[in-house]
This record gives structure tokens, sequence and C-alpha cells, in this order.
């Protein structure tokens, strides 16, 4: 059999969700001889391999167009998509900004009663979505694993249990939010 | 005819941000620029959040270092309270702090930058990663994960959880260390320090030249961060110093709570990181560098034996301080070295298990700064509140944001020195990128603001045709 084919990504989030991924430690070293590491943050790959990947992470809630475009290509190009963590199952800390207008955030944070110039990020960047989403608000998703971050442990279960063709079995403390 | 290269995203950083390069005519470079493409939004979406909540909930600002920002947090929380806490509160934040350090640094060094200089800048984009370098080294891979994972576990052993622990609260911590806990992290320093050791040695042979040390460019800058009112290395307390090139102090010794009164942020339409500088000196003339080689460059000595000895070297022969952006990775090795020994102290202090390590008060001041320094440079929170404790503003300066004038430079001195009439290659894009990786940028932290930054590269024609690299 050969290698499963593994991405991740990340949205609106803090980056948490990978570094608990990354706190699986030695057992990286063990799971590197099953699984083939596309593209994430944590490798060169920029884009999605030409035939699409078997398992794609998700940490963050969709936040801008871009995310949004990309969510979308997250969906096209793999066949399993997991919710990696509350920001992606629930929208949590990033969604605290719904209700705000995108340009009264912007105008308030880049303002001139916060900088000495006060120009407005509006070129280059994308734009900010009116409302921050959780994943499966804009893409099918297949599983959702919970907490902020996901306790390692619960990413290599899951993980784990997919590499042997089986379907996680999440109960109990597995489905705690925070 | 001009053209525009793209590098988007950046990768093996912590965060999106993308990369803009302008070539004029001849195909050589004219400028460049350094994006970042998120946005979150606390400064704003923080009012009206309770004072209780804000450590909590500024750890989502970024899950590298929640750590820090759970401790700026608590800090500005602590001097709305107005106490005094507890000193094994203090040495206790302390530990975590040097956890904090090793693992972040020990990620930066081995998972996200160690592939560019043990594995090639030019190796397969493929396998140049953390899992590539464990094919090709798996001993030095391996130590450097474990030594990841025992900052993460001084991290957990303090506060119960690897990543976004629930324990710095205003007025201290939420609970003392068990004798057991303590027991563990001491049996556990040797091997954290001979993995550094070993690899500040291979580090060393491996880049002993200027031309090598020179790799990601040199420019001059002032540098900005904590050191003990005698001088010496600090990272929780003590006061801002500035210096310049030859090690001057330009601010001696400025009380962090006053930091508004020497550093202004700007903002430019094309990035949602802000840029802030040294006042008096305007904008962009005043950059100023922070994080692992500020520190370094602005403390007289670290306070520890080996961290000296090391420090010594590193400062041998030369006549100013190093400018080398290469350098901020043997910065981040001396600092984790002098972390591991700081740990030995903090955790040989004969009150470190006392079981008082909370204050108690209401609110008793309207307004709280928050300063220490995080993995990546001086961390600054800021924040008002009513009588009740309810923030009515709050404003974050994070490591990242301080060196963006500085990033921006990098990118353009790194595109000038290899793109010439328009030769581009993925190695040469990498490098660019590399002068990224080197600063560690943390670009959940630099768009608390609003989000993220994700990295692109894009190559504009002088005709306006966009090539663009990027990662989707
Ligand atoms: S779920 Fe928590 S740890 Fe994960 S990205 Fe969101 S805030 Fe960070």
């Amino acid at each position: 059999m050969g290698k499963v084919k593994v991405a991740t990504v990340w949205f609106s989030g803090c980056a948490g969700c990978h570094m608990s991924l990354l706190d699986i430690d030695e057992v990286l070293i063990d799971l590197a001889g099953r699984v083939e590491f596309c593209n994430s943050p944590i490798t060169d790959l920029k884009v999605f391999p030409e035939g699409g990947v078997d398992v794609t992470l998700v940490e963050g809630a969709i936040g801008n167009e871009e995310q949004l475009e990309l969510a979308r290509t997250v969906r096209a190009k793999s066949k399993i998509v997991i919710s990696l963590g509350d920001c992606a199952v629930t929208g949590n800390v990033p969604a605290l900004r719904n209700g705000i207008p995108p340009r009264e955030l912007i105008e308030e944070i880049y303002g001139t009663s916060r900088t000495t110039n006060g120009a407005l990020p509006y070129e280059v960047v994308p734009r900010l979505l009116e409302r921050v989403r959780p994943l499966h608000e804009v893409i099918p998703v297949d599983y959702f694993l919970h907490g902020c971050p996901p306790p390692a442990g619960l990413i290599a279960k899951a993980v784990l249990a997919l590499l042997d063709g089986k379907t996680p079995e999440l109960a109990g403390a597995d489905l705690k939010f925070g | 005819m001009q053209r525009e290269i793209h590098i988007e995203p950046v990768t093996r950083i912590e965060g999106h941000g993308k990369i803009s390069v302008f070539l004029d005519e001849k195909g050589d470079v004219r400028d460049a620029q350094f994006h970042v493409t998120e946005l979150r939004g606390f400064e704003k979406f923080c009012e009206g959040r309770t004072l209780w909540e804000m450590p909590g909930l500024t750890a989502r600002i970024c899950g590298i270092c929640p750590v820090s920002h759970i401790l700026a947090s608590a800090k500005a929380c602590d001097a709305i309270l107005a106490v005094r806490i507890p000193r094994t509160a203090e040495l206790l934040r302390r530990l975590m702090n040097l956890g904090q350090f090793v693992q972040s640094h020990a990620l930066s060094f081995f998972y996200l930058s160690a592939p560019d200089f043990l594995l090639g800048w030019d190796a397969d984009p493929a396998t140049r990663n953390v899992v590539g370098l464990v094919a090709a080294n798996p001993e030095l891979a391996r130590k450097g994960i474990r030594l990841r994972a025992f900052g993460q576990e001084v991290i957990d052993r303090l506060g119960g959880k690897r990543i976004h622990p629930a324990w710095a609260v205003p007025g201290g911590v939420h609970q003392p260390l068990s004798a057991e806990n303590r027991a563990w992290i001491v049996s556990h320093l040797p091997e954290a320090k001979a993995t550094i050791l070993e690899t500040l040695a291979l580090y060393k042979k491996a880049f002993a030249s200027a031309e090598l040390r020179n790799l990601l460019g040199a420019f001059d800058s002032m540098y900005l961060g904590l050191v003990t009112p005698d001088g010496l290395w600090e990272h929780y307390t003590g006061v801002l110093r500035l210096v310049d090139m030859k090690g001057k102090a330009i601010v001696p010794a400025l009380d962090p709570s006053q930091y508004a009164t020497i550093i202004k942020e700007a903002s430019e339409p094309w990035t949602y990181l802000k840029f802030p500088h040294y006042e008096p000196m305007g904008y962009p003339e005043g950059m100023y560098r922070v994080g692992p080689l500020g520190r370094v460059n602005v403390c007289d000595r670290f306070g520890t034996p080996m961290a000296d000895r090391e420090l010594e070297e590193f400062r041998a022969g030369e006549k100013k301080r190093s400018g080398r952006v290469f350098d901020y990775h043997y910065a981040r090795l001396l600092e984790m070295l002098g972390a591991i020994e700081q740990m030995e102290v903090v955790l040989a202090d004969a009150s470190i298990l006392s079981p008082h390590v909370r204050a108690e008060a209401g609110i008793n001041e309207l307004e709280g700064v928050g300063v220490h320094e995080a993995p990546r440079g001086t961390l600054i929170h800021h924040y008002h509140v009513d009588k009740n404790g309810v923030i009515e503003k709050a404003n974050f300066i994070v490591s990242t944001g301080h060196n963006n004038l500085a990033m921006n430079r990098a990118v353009r001195e790194i595109a000038k020195t290899y793109i010439k009439k328009g030769k581009v290659t993925e190695g040469i894009l990498n490098r660019i990128e590399g002068g990224i990786r080197a600063y560690d940028p943390c670009l959940s932290c630099s768009v608390h603001a609003v989000g993220h930054m994700p990295l692109r590269l894009d190559i504009v024609e002088a005709d306006g045709r966009r090539t663009t690299l990027c990662q989707e």
C-alpha cells in the first residue's frame, strides 16, 4: 500500500491546532513512514498535488475571501476533510468579531487614533467576510475534532484510525470543547 | 519591461504571509514587500469583555506562544489590580516563560528553518521539511523533537495543558508547582542542555565563515529589548533598552509602562501588519529589531556562566553588534542555553514549591500595561477598563510587528542580491522566504488585529504582467 497523502491548512485560527498536531512528538517519526505530508504550512509544497490528497486537516474558521476560495479547493481535492479544533468547528474566538462591520473594524484598528498615518489596508490583502463562519457552513465536512486545541492524543487517535481504514470513534472526553 | 514576482504563501513560518518583488526594465529588483494577509480583530472585539477573561482570550492570539500572551495579559491585569504578586508566582511565571522559549526556539530551529541549512536551500521542496530532516538525520531530528517536547512539557507540568493553559491569572498563578513536577523538570534538564550544546557546536562549525553568516544579508538597525536594571539579559521584568549598532544605549532604561512615549505604529494599505517604529526618528527611519538577536545585542551579558562564554565567542572580533539576519538562528541557540541555565536557578529557589501564588484584589486602577519578552521579542498588552473591570480599549504590540520594517528590508536585500536580469529559481525564492523565516515571525500574533499573514510571491512585469508563486 502506498503512503497516505495528508495535507493541512490554516485559516482564521491561532496556529495552536497545528502545534497540537506537532505535539504528537516522536509519533511524528513513526507517521513519517506511513504518511506523505503534502501541502502544509510546515512543508514547502504550496499547492495541492495534481491527484488530490486522502485527508486534509483544517485549522481555523473562514474569515476572508481567500480562505473561502481555498476551502472550496480543499473540498474538491480531498477525499476526507477534518475540521481540526473549535475555530473550524464553531467559529470560536475569531467569530467574536461577528456583529462588527469589517469596515468599522479596520477603521478602528488602522485609523489615526491608533497609527501615525492612518493608512487602511484595502490593497493586496484579502477582503474580510462580513461574518466569520465555521468550516461546515461553507463546505461539507467529514469529521470534527473538538478542543481549543484538540489534544495531541485525540488527533493521533483519529489520524491513526483513518490510516487503518477505520472510522474514528470519538466519545466522552473526546467531545469536549475548549 | 517591469515584472512582479509573488511568493505565496511563505511556508515554514507561523501564519499567513506573502512576498511581492518588483523588477525594473532590466529585470533587477526595484522593491519588495512582505504582506501579512490575515486579520482577526482582537483589539476591537476584546472591548466589552471583562478583565478576568483576558489572559484566556488573548492566549488565542497565538497557539505557538500562547504563554507570552497569557503572561503579558496577566501582567497588564496585575497593574489594574495594583498588586505585587507573590514571589513564588513570579518565579513560576518565569519558569513557564523559559519553557516556552525552549519549545518555541526549538520549533523555529529544527522544524521550520533547519531543513534549509541542513538539507540545502535548493533541496527538493517536496522533502525540504521536518519529515525530510527525519529521513536525512534521524538522530538530530529526534533530539530536536524531544527538545521542543521538553519545553512543552514544562508548560504542561505547570499549567495542566501544553497549549492555552488556563493558569496565569490576574494577581499570580492558579496553581503551585508540585514536588513531583519539579523533580521531573529537574531530571530532564541535562538532556535538554546536552542537545543545545551539541547543536550549537554543530552550528558554529557549519557556519564559521563570514560569508555563510552573511547568507541572508546584513544591515544596520537599532535593537530593542528588556534588560535587568544591571544590563543583563531579561525576559519577564526589567527595563526597556534601545541600542544602536555599537551597543550604545539610545534609550537606556525606560519603565516598560511608558513604552508609548517612544514607540508609535504606522500602517500601510498592502498589509494587515502594522509598523511600530521609534517615534523620535519617525517612520520608516525609526526601524529597530527585536527577538533573539535583539535581546542578545541589547544585553551586556546573560548572567549565567555557559551562555556568557558563548556570548563572548559570538561577539569576539566584531567591531559592532551583529546586523546579520542569519545570526537570528545563532542567537536563538544562545538563548536556549541561557534559558536552561536560568531554569536551573529558578528550580533551585527555596520558595519554588510555596503554595502562596496569588494575590487577590479588585479593580484599583483603570489602566494597565503588561510588557515582557516573548520568544520572538518584546510583547506589549495595554488595557483601559471601567470601574467594573470591563475592557474599554485594548492595544497589543506583538513581537513580529516590531520586526515588520526589518523583515521588509531583509526581503528587499535578499531579492536584490540573488535576482539579476529577471532570472529567478525556486531556490532563490526559498532564500527570500528564508530571510523571513530567520525572524521566525508569528503571523498568528501579527494578525491578532484581524487575522493571519498569508505569504505569496508576486512577480509583476513592467507591462503589468503578473506571475504568482503561491501556496493555495
Ligand atoms: S481552536 Fe483554539 S487552538 Fe485551534 S486555532 Fe482556534 S484558537 Fe487556536
